[in-house]
């Protein structure tokens, strides 16, 4: 990058690149053919999604309606553009809340059978609601959280407004009607039955249209940017967002039984189909759960310590390390399967490899602090964001354990897995978002600061308690289950059947439930905080602030 | 842009690039984060010299210790057959009697029994071999294909209705379903075969259902209603704690309307010889057998 090609920068095509009325156009289009669709389908289920596009697509001509009759989309190119990251904000809470409640009617299912099986219900039943809990956790509670925070940090990292006019705002009612046609899906029976990959080929399609976007305004508003380097969180975000584009069109690449239907019929199969499907399932957890949530942290934290990163060279290393590395790791989920061996040593050589580069975060965050040390006492939002780094750290050094195939053939389909995800889930990625919102709120609605800081304290004890019950309890009982697994008789038969090391798992999903209510209950405890906050009074009048100026510039 | 400046507090410099206010110190990396690093990376290289580790044309890398996990499996599936056939072969050529009365080799057949029961049958007739709804309890005594160990080892390796050719069938007919019957005929069926277990029951219609059972059930289930174990048919004067769908009025209308039967897969597929013979040890013992 030369750092005097800057001000050439500024000159990029910019906003009203594709004003209301061309969008109302695309909208109404779009609404036909959804309803011509679902018209001529004679699928029940293509026709229940159909009603979903239908509806949407209506609102949304509706809602471009109304903007047009109000004058037009304000282009202001002097202004953040605040709006969209507003309404990510209030996205992220909603679609947590649901998510992990969800979660928690999941765990009570499998606590307490007896109450929570509901055969007159097949719409609730285990099976459909895992894959929403899990999506909506993923996608829906920590997409949000991606696409508001990024907008909000390439703004101001960039000095730049978001790029394409109405586009930001299409991307996030985008996302949220894929949310819905997948979630609902989920009930009603539409998946393609693949791990974090059960959309059908109309969501599917439907997001990559979004993301495409999604791509376009984060590297257009990079393109307009006003500083001569790129800064380390938006490398995470771009990795994320052009990562997330290829695993997903690889992994869905699947031919529709016909263009009526819901159903569809994957490009790949047998072995390959597993090695694809985990390929995608890992590098979901590495680009999007990972460089995207770390991409926040190397903002929040040091905006909210007001203290520099402590090394960039280790942030271009653990970057680059993290990308190479991570990519490979997938085949660990396939220890002792159909998969060659020797794909096998590579996915667990490459996790191990990945200890390190994944550590280069948390080392990177956590000695940020130094020098403000003493605000893990005073600021509790600080305090989130650094639990979130330990857990972290936490849970990539149990990742690389559980990679290596002896240790995995005691682990792999136990409930060992499950903590291993959820301290990762509601340790890492939930606290970090927690943090990052409870920083964002009150900067983007232009509030002194929090409604209360010492609910703040009570979301950090209650979820931090809740976390560690969960873990705890899922490491007993994985290992128990693993090691009854494996017990033979002396006339080498199974000791357990499976039906006993259900049931011995029972006090540990007690246990895991009332872990998971802890956390559901921190989550509606920061709702509550950041809505007061909200209502408060602003400080400033001027709802949009103007881009920084450039201090160059400014003379 | 901004200047490389001294850290106050650390004495670092920082690179001179400032995003929103956010610096960066100049740091090296950690040497124990780089030196643990490369430890990971010895680990790697080492462990694709010993095992199977990388792709070539048509083959793979195999590692000097020539280790494979088919390989293994198959020494770890011939070791566990040995570990089983030794006691294994002792029933082979003994009588389902004489595994019965022999201590060691009862001790054997319930261990294997019991160790199959869990994981194949439990999943139907529960794990202690109660049943439920539709399911036979194993330890009520009541044996519809009969309960002689030799009765057993005949439904475990063929099975009810299972479509192996040497399976127990039987089919009860829809008689409402199929208008076999009309359904005033099955309201008083249905309050003769309450009154058959002596329970209070419609007396007017028991008497103009008498000539109806007779034409159409006795074939099965007897005169008297006792059953018939040749075709499965269960004792309709034993009070019915024990029906597979229910013994209450509706249960036994809604049995004549629609004339259910279940299936049990034939586990001859399945299991060897030997194991069935355990298995029907075990549920003979266990389970209250005749």
């Amino acid at each position: 990058m030369n750092s005097s090609s800057t001000p050439a920068r500024a000159q990029a095509p910019d906003d009203a690149a594709l004003g209301p009325a061309i969008w109302l156009i695309l909208c109404l289009i779009a609404a036909l053919v959804a309803t011509i669709a679902t018209a001529a389908s004679r699928d029940a289920l293509f026709q229940f999604e159909g009603y979903i596009f239908i509806a949407a697509f209506v609102l949304g001509s509706f809602g471009l309606l109304a903007v047009i009759t109000r004058g037009g989309f304000p282009g202001q190119p002097d202004k953040y553009m605040d709006g969209v990251i507003k309404a990510g904000a209030i996205a992220t809470l909603f679609w947590g809340a649901a998510g992990m409640l969800t979660g928690v009617v999941i765990a009570a299912q499998l606590a307490f059978p007896r109450i929570f099986y509901l055969p007159d219900a097949g719409f609730l039943n285990f099976g459909r609601l895992r894959p929403l809990h899990t999506s909506a956790v993923i996608f829906a509670f920590g997409g949000n959280a991606l696409i508001a925070t990024s907008f909000y940090v390439v703004q101001r990292t960039c000095r730049a407004r978001l790029f394409g006019g109405l586009l930001p705002w299409i991307v996030f009612w985008g996302y949220q009607l894929f949310i819905v046609t997948a979630a609902l899906g989920y009930l009603a029976g539409v998946t393609r039955s693949q791990e974090y990959a059960e959309p059908e080929w109309m969501s599917t399609l439907w997001l990559v249209i979004v993301w495409v976007a999604y791509l376009l305004v984060f590297l257009g508003t990079i393109w307009k940017r006003q500083e001569p380097h790129i800064y380390v969180a938006n490398w995470f975000y771009l990795a994320f967002i052009v990562t997330i584009a290829i695993l997903v069109l690889i992994n869905n690449a699947e031919v529709p039984v016909s263009l009526l239907d819901h159903r569809s019929y994957p490009l790949w199969a047998g072995v390959q189909s597993a090695l694809v499907q985990w390929w995608y399932g890992h590098n979901a957890v590495g680009f999007f759960l990972t460089a995207g949530f770390l991409a926040m942290m190397y903002y929040f934290i040091p905006k909210r310590a007001e203290r520099p990163i402590y090394s960039y060279r280790l942030s271009i290393v653990h970057f680059w390390a993290l990308i190479f590395i991570y990519i490979w790791a997938g085949p660990h989920h396939l220890h002792y399967t159909a998969l060659p061996q020797w794909a096998q040593t590579l996915g667990m050589t490459f996790s191990v490899m990945l200890w390190m580069p994944s550590w280069g975060g948390m080392i990177n965050g956590l000695m940020t602090l130094s020098g403000a040390w003493d605000r893990l006492r005073t600021d509790p939002v600080i305090r989130m964001l650094v639990v979130s780094l330990a857990f972290y750290g936490m849970s990539t050094f149990e990742g690389p354990v559980m990679s290596i195939r002896t240790v995995n053939s005691l682990s792999h389909y136990t409930d060992w897995t499950i903590g291993h995800v959820h301290s990762g889930a509601l340790g890492w990625v939930g606290f970090v978002t927690f943090g990052s919102l409870y920083c964002m709120v009150p900067w983007l609605w232009k509030k002194k600061g929090l409604y209360s800081n010492a609910l703040v304290e009570w979301h950090f004890w209650i979820a931090t308690t809740g976390i560690l019950l969960y873990i705890t309890s899922m490491w007993v009982s994985g290992i128990m289950e693993g090691l009854m697994w494996r017990e033979y008789t002396p006339q080498g038969f199974l000791a357990y059947s499976f039906a006993e090391t259900v049931s011995a798992r029972h006090v540990e999903n007690v246990v895991r439930l009332a872990g998971g209510l802890m956390y559901l209950s921190g989550l509606l405890i920061m709702i509550y905080n950041l809505w007061r906050t909200i209502r408060a009074p602003s400080t400033e009048r001027e709802a949009v602030p103007a881009v920084a100026p450039i201090p160059a510039a400014a003379e | 842009m901004a200047e490389r400046e001294t850290d106050a507090h650390t004495g670092v410099e920082t690179t001179g690039h400032e995003w929103d206010g956010i610096r960066e110190l100049d740091n090296p990396l950690p040497r124990w984060w780089l030196i643990i690093f490369y430890g990971t990376v010895a680990f790697a290289l080492i462990y694709w010299a010993l095992m199977p580790a990388w792709p070539l044309v048509r083959s793979y890398t195999p590692g000097l210790l020539h280790y494979s996990d088919r390989a293994k499996v198959l020494r770890d599936l011939a070791q566990l057959k040995a570990q089983r056939a030794a006691e294994g072969a002792k029933l082979q050529n003994a009588s389902l009697e004489a595994i019965e009365q022999d201590p060691s080799m009862q001790a054997y057949a319930l261990a294997v029994g019991q160790s199959i029961f869990g994981d194949n049958c439990a999943t139907c007739h529960g794990a202690g071999g109660l049943g439920g709804k539709g399911y036979p309890n194993l330890r009520a005594g009541v044996w519809l294909w009969g309960g002689s160990l030799e009765d057993i080892q005949r439904t475990i390796t063929y099975g009810v209705r299972s479509g192996d050719p040497k399976a127990r069938v039987s089919q009860m007919p829809s008689f409402g379903r199929d208008e076999i019957l009309k359904p005033e005929q099955i309201d008083d069926l249905t309050e003769y075969v309450v009154s058959l277990s002596h329970r209070p029951a419609n007396v007017a219609a028991v008497r103009r259902a008498a000539p109806v059972f007779a034409a159409n059930c006795a074939v099965c289930h007897g005169a008297d209603g006792h059953g018939n174990r040749q075709v499965g048919a269960p004792n309709l004067a034993d009070g019915g704690r024990q029906w597979l769908y229910g013994s209450d009025r509706a249960s036994i209308h809604d049995q004549i309307w629609n004339g259910r039967g279940g299936v049990m897969p034939a586990w001859g597929h399945r299991f060897d010889a030997n194991t069935i013979k355990a298995l029907a040890v075990y549920i003979h013992a266990n389970a209250g057998g005749q």
